[in-house]
């Protein structure tokens, strides 16, 4: 490589450069390798998606906080955390328990606003408000208000922790088997575009406006209400399972009726866009010509369709995850599933408002992440990413 | 006109496209009709907690047209509501010396054909009086010809539910509904809810003895057999028949889909135009608020919001129009506006003189903006669907009546448990419909307005 890319930087002097910005670039491209060269532009690339993802979360929490503070809850969380810490000292307090009732509610009042003067509770909100996003996003997401996690904690990142890798659990896995059911299947229908199957997946493409939570309703009153062979929700059941393996055993088959409403909400859609993408690109003159030569299917697929089209693919793949993340709450809601979109719903049901905006930080951040590993998948696929715009163009 | 004309001409090539279109139209005249027939302010009556216009109606009742598939001996009893005041009374008699007092009896009879007990057994009683309240001895009797006396007292309250009071049911030693409405072979005592088959065929018999103790004194008493069929929809579990808030969930989905799509299509389109034409550091700040915009937990938010201030149906849509404005779209009309920038009609406009918002929404926009009308129809049902979504979490207006509000009561009363799939299979069925019809139509307008997809 390094030798011809030399002799191709030599010829250019001669020439007339294309563009001022491009001129002042060539003497630094000359004396770098072309593999630091692509890693240096994936560092840049990914430096600017996690600037800008960072970015989205803070404004994502930011406006939960705005949300939250119009009504006042955001400073009753603080309020009600000093008030317990007060209140326990008072408690341990002899001299304050001889007080009279009037004067140790005094006491503690006093200590109260003291505590909230030196957290600064008596500054304009907009200051504050800056305080509470810093705290979010440094996962300081205070103490619940009802809720507890199942080991009996109140505080909010416990609880969420606890709730964190079963959400995980459900929606990995059904990602992972919408990507490829999906892939292969616009492959195989490509391949067979025209066919009955074919058409039937077109046809069945409209269902897919119908979210995961809206099938899993149906797929309860067939699979639990009518058959009775699967069950309503939850993840155990009554009992908890003794060994591993039936535990894994019965966490799968209370995973399938959930993990099937969003497979069967999103499957045709991805499977017809994609096909779609796959369609119009085995139009272009040089699929065209790779089939001339006479390559073979397999690899005309994958050299020539694939290749190009993927970039495209995870894109829509992105936006089919962000979706259905969002939509977590209401297809946990409905099928029991003890995730965080459940806890979502319980804090929402019993007026947890750190709870409720723990939760959201914790979306906020789980929706970046997905993003982020999507798009690191995505610029080890896309060439242009490797080779900046002037390799692209 | 014209255009218009040819775009039904090419629609018809698809034929799903002619059944949305039917299904919308179908749709659309429900909403109208509704809204007509049943005002507003009438449907938030009839759908509130507190509506007295439900209590004769069965609570979790089945839709009567459920009977056309069950065999005769099946067949679910609808309710019977039999009055004094309809039939003549058999005896008036005055008491005492004075005159006033009265004593009416009268006889009620239903006929009681079905093979399943009813669900519920109650009493009202219409008492009119100014200071000494009416008395009232009423007895029951079954076909076969067994006397119980249900009810021995004063009148102190409107409604007396016969099936679940404690005295008679102690009186009777078992269930009341069961007790009165059992075969005569069958041992009271042992019955419960589990070895009780079959209530006893035939008429039953409902004797009212009244007594007022005023010259203007009345009471009348009705008699209400609930069944477990109710109206052409069924009803809940506080007894409101379904049908309403079937009906008035079409016009509130409806406008809901459509407002939100239009409105934040438009909007997105409008925002696309300017970043084009502006370009600089316009448009790179409306690519990066997109860009972040795309990333934000939406629902967690506006359930959020819809939980801390419970707004009502209009301000959700605003917010909703709000956080779907920077979406993935305005990357799309981006790319068609930039090839429209540089076409030379807007040259011309710009050589007369024309400023910048003049060319955007005199030349550019109508240029384009045919390309809005399949993603007007593709996003509606979208928005039907997350209405329904925070309806369901139970987010929003409590007293509106809508399919989402339905699917809530019937999950949170564990409909599907207790094999009520009427309750849930009702606004399922409206929302598929629904987000079936606008999505394929929406399908086939994207292949007429994108050619590139028309052979595929």
């Amino acid at each position: 490589m390094e030798p011809r890319e030399n002799t191709v930087v030599k010829t250019i002097p001669g020439e007339k450069p294309s563009g001022g910005s491009e001129d002042s670039l060539l003497p630094k491209i000359k004396r770098s390798h072309p593999a630091w060269r692509s890693l240096r532009r994936f560092a840049r690339y990914t430096a600017v998606r996690v600037f800008t993802l960072f970015c989205t979360v803070a404004v994502g929490i930011y406006l939960a906080i705005l949300i939250a503070n119009m009504g006042g809850y955001v400073d009753t969380i603080v309020e009600g955390t000093i008030r317990e810490a007060v209140g326990s000292q008072a408690a341990n307090n002899r001299a304050v328990l001889l007080m009279s009732r009037e004067d140790r509610q005094a006491w503690i009042e006093d200590k109260v606003n003291a505590q909230l003067a030196s957290r600064g509770m008596n500054r304009p909100f907009i200051i504050r408000s800056f305080e509470h996003l810093l705290g979010a996003l440094t996962l300081d997401l205070g103490r619940a208000q009802f809720l507890s996690s199942d080991s009996g904690s109140k505080e909010v990142k416990r609880i969420i922790l606890e709730r964190l890798p079963i959400t995980m659990v459900l929606f990995t896995t059904g990602s992972v088997v919408v990507f490829f059911l999906a892939l292969l299947g616009a492959l195989f229908l490509s391949r067979r575009y025209g066919s009955t199957l074919d058409r039937i997946v077109v046809a069945m493409a409209p269902t897919s406006t119908a979210p995961a939570w809206f099938y899993g309703i149906f797929l309860i009153l067939i699979f639990a209400s009518i058959l009775k062979i699967l069950p309503f929700g939850g993840m155990l059941g009554s009992s908890i399972p003794k060994t591993p393996l039936m535990y894994a055993l019965t966490v799968l088959k209370h995973m399938i009726l959930p993990l099937s409403a969003w497979v069967i909400s999103r499957i045709f859609l991805a499977i017809y866009t994609w096909r779609t993408f796959f369609l119009i690109h085995s139009e272009e003159d040089y699929v065209e010509l790779a089939k001339a030569k006479g390559l073979r299917n397999n690899s005309l697929e994958r050299r020539y369709i694939l290749r190009p089209t993927l970039p495209a693919v995870i894109t829509a793949f992105t936006f089919i995850l962000i979706t259905s993340w969002q939509g977590a709450i209401v297809t946990e809601t409905v099928f029991g599933w003890p995730g965080l979109g459940s806890l979502y719903y319980q804090a929402i049901n019993a007026f947890d408002t750190p709870v409720i905006i723990g939760t959201v930080v914790i979306f906020a951040y789980l929706l970046a992440l997905t993003v982020f590993f999507l798009d690191i998948v995505y610029a080890l696929i896309d060439p242009r990413v490797k080779l900046g715009k002037e390799g692209a163009q | 006109m014209r255009r218009l004309k040819s775009l039904f001409m090419t629609l018809g090539k698809y034929p799903t496209s002619i059944i949305a279109l039917v299904i919308i139209m179908v749709l659309l005249t429900v909403s109208i009709v509704t809204v007509i027939t049943i005002p507003y302010s009438e449907a938030r009556r009839l759908w509130s907690t507190s509506s007295q216009a439900w209590e004769d109606y069965p609570k979790r009742a089945e839709p009567v047209w459920t009977n056309w598939f069950r065999g005769g001996g099946s067949k679910l009893p609808p309710t019977i509501i039999r009055s004094t005041k309809d039939v003549e009374p058999l005896s008036v008699e005055s008491l005492g010396s004075a005159g006033v007092a009265k004593e009416t009896i009268t006889e009620i009879v239903f006929d009681f054909p079905y093979r399943v007990h009813p669900s519920e057994l109650g009493l009202t009683f219409d008492a009119v009086f100014e200071t000494s309240a009416p008395f009232a001895r009423i007895t029951w009797i079954t076909p076969d010809g067994r006397e119980y006396q249900v009810y021995d007292s004063a009148i102190y309250k409107r409604r007396h539910s016969l099936s679940s009071d404690q005295p008679l049911q102690r009186a009777l030693g078992t269930f009341p509904l069961l007790g009165l409405f059992s075969s005569p072979d069958e041992t009271l005592r042992e019955l419960s809810y589990e070895t009780a088959t079959t209530p006893q065929q035939g008429t039953y018999t409902l004797r009212v003895l009244a007594r007022t103790f005023e010259a203007e004194s009345t009471l009348d008493v009705k008699l209400i057999v609930y069944g477990r069929v109710s109206g052409i929809a069924g009803t809940d579990h506080m007894r409101r028949g379904l049908i309403i808030g079937l009906l008035w969930g079409t016009p509130i989905a409806l406008m809901f889909g459509l407002l939100a799509a239009v409105g934040s299509t438009m909007v997105t389109f409008i925002i696309a135009a300017i970043g084009v034409w502006f370009g600089g550091w316009v448009d790179s700040v409306i690519q990066r608020i997109t860009e972040v915009n795309l990333m934000l937990p939406l629902l967690p938010i506006l359930v959020m919001l819809g939980i801390f201030y419970t707004p009502n149906i209009i301000t959700i849509l605003g917010v909703v129009i709000l956080l779907n404005i920077f979406s993935t779209a305005i990357k799309t009309y981006r790319a068609l506006f930039m090839q429209v920038k540089n076409s030379p009609y807007i040259e011309a406009a710009r050589a007369y003189g024309a400023g910048g918002f003049r060319i955007i929404f005199r030349y550019m926009i109508p240029k384009v903006a045919p390309i809005l009308i399949p993603a007007f129809v593709t996003l509606t049902p979208g928005y039907v669907f997350l209405e329904a979504a925070l309806a369901f979490l139970g987010v929003g207006d409590i007293s509106l009546p809508t399919w989402g509000k339905i699917l809530n009561n019937a999950n949170t009363e564990g409909a599907l448990f207790q094999g009520q799939f009427y309750w849930v299979l009702e606004p399922a069925f409206m929302l598929l419909i629904t987000g079936l019809a606008f999505a394929m139509l929406g399908f086939a307008l994207d292949r007429i307005f994108n050619p590139r997809l028309r052979g595929i």
